[in-house]
């Protein structure tokens, strides 16, 4: 062995372009490695990383994890259908949360944004009361991935309301 | 692969390349945004500031494309030594950080009527934020090296270690409760109805065909920067 270790290259019946060849083969090797070690390390931390990195909890969270009332905590899921009430002062506003499994009753006092709907996403900052509803300090909307022209949902929620109002006329 | 190796036979290609993107680019930015601005309807909920889109869409996709070739250069460095990957590489970065800076900037424009807030600390907005970080330490480090027109191996490594960021943009809004909402269009279709479509898509082409242009101009630039120090160094030893 010790007599191949100072043969120089193009010995051991490998020419320099074989050698070059090999070389090349070590760096894509050990760049494949590495990349894949890269990729092991961050699914690992971003496994590691699914509670904390969440911008906001369910209610079904909130059920499960039981944060204590007064613990600052934001809440986020769909505004549960028929269940925005405003107040008499004009800028409470009292709804429920859902995200399919729990729910959750959320009082709001300012003004909402645009896309505050029934059915729409909301993500809000704020603590539990002890009566078990979330008080909001901020109210944020959630704009979910469909974007649907005027014109189409007119179809079956405006254009039947504005139907009404025209025969009520 | 390697017949491009030769900067002459690069520039015989990159010189009419960069025109017919410059051009072609800018003409589908002009017609997508025009008729997205002027033709295409208004969101349900968000109204006209969901023509913000053509914009934000096209910029951000970019910025994360720039990236993964910027990873995809550096692994052709290292591994086999192409001499123009770290041109490309570099002239990727400035672009690249410029997209995404557009991206973050319309994205809060957007917010601000849609959400109710400029900005947030979510998966998705942070995710890119440090995005706009890495092409930075990036620029530094590759104008750090002292390679001629190229940058050091330790460039191409931060460019490669860099690209896990990536996914994690990508799959930021699954992972995570986000603000942001999922992907619209994925390998299985689109949610966003094709009256927003296809302006959009049009615009993507437009804005690719723009970045490809800066990039190539920008490798020209570095390559003529390079022939000009060599040939300063040669009249010095003269």
């Amino acid at each position: 062995m010790g007599l191949f270790r100072y043969a120089p290259i193009g010995a051991k019946g490998r020419t320099v372009e074989q050698e070059k060849m090999k070389a090349k083969h070590q760096r894509l090797t050990l760049a494949i490695l590495a990349l894949v070690a890269l990729i092991g390390a961050s699914l690992l931390a971003a496994y590691a990383l699914q509670d904390q990195a969440s911008y906001f909890y369910t209610p079904s969270d909130i059920a499960e994890k039981q944060p204590k009332a007064g613990q600052a905590i934001r809440l986020g899921g769909m505004v549960e259908e028929g269940s925005i009430q405003r107040g008499a002062d004009g800028v409470t506003v009292e709804f429920v949360v859902h995200d399919g499994t729990a729910k959750q009753a959320v009082t709001y006092t300012g003004i909402t944004p645009d896309l505050f709907v029934e059915g729409s996403g909301v993500v809000a900052d704020g603590k539990l009361t002890d009566g078990g509803v979330f008080r909001a300090d901020t109210l944020l909307a959630k704009h979910d991935e469909n974007y649907v022209p005027r014109e189409l949902d007119g179809i079956d929620m405006t254009g039947a309301q504005n139907k009404t109002e025209t025969l009520v006329q | 692969m390697h017949a491009y190796a030769n900067p002459a036979r690069f520039l015989s290609l990159a010189k009419p390349l960069t025109l017919w993107f410059l051009v072609v680019g800018i003409l589908l930015i002009a017609f997508g945004s025009a008729y997205g601005i002027l033709a295409a309807p208004a969101d349900r909920l968000m109204g006209d500031s969901v023509r913000i889109l053509y914009i934000h869409v096209p910029t951000v996709w970019l910025a994360m494309g720039g990236w993964t070739s910027i990873a995809i250069a550096s692994i052709v460095q290292i591994v086999w030594r192409h001499p123009l990957a770290a041109v490309a590489a570099r002239g990727v970065a400035v672009p690249g950080a410029l997209f995404t800076a557009l991206g973050l900037i319309t994205g809060s424009i957007w917010a601000r009527p849609t959400w109710g807030t400029w900005w947030v600390w979510d998966g998705r907005v942070t995710s890119v934020l440090v995005l706009f970080f890495l092409y930075l330490a990036y620029i530094a480090l590759a104008n750090a090296s002292s390679e001629k027109g190229g940058v050091s191996r330790v460039t191409a490594i931060f460019g490669i270690v860099g690209a896990i960021n990536i996914p994690i943009i990508n799959r930021s809004v699954v992972w995570w409760n986000t603000l942001h909402q999922p992907a619209s269009i994925t390998a299985g279709g689109s949610s966003i109805d094709s009256a927003f479509l296809w302006p959009l898509l049009v615009n993507v082409v437009g804005f690719s065909l723009l970045f490809g242009a800066i990039v190539l101009m920008r490798m020209r630039a570095i390559l003529a920067e390079t022939k000009v120090e060599a040939r300063l160094r040669r009249m010095a030893a003269e």
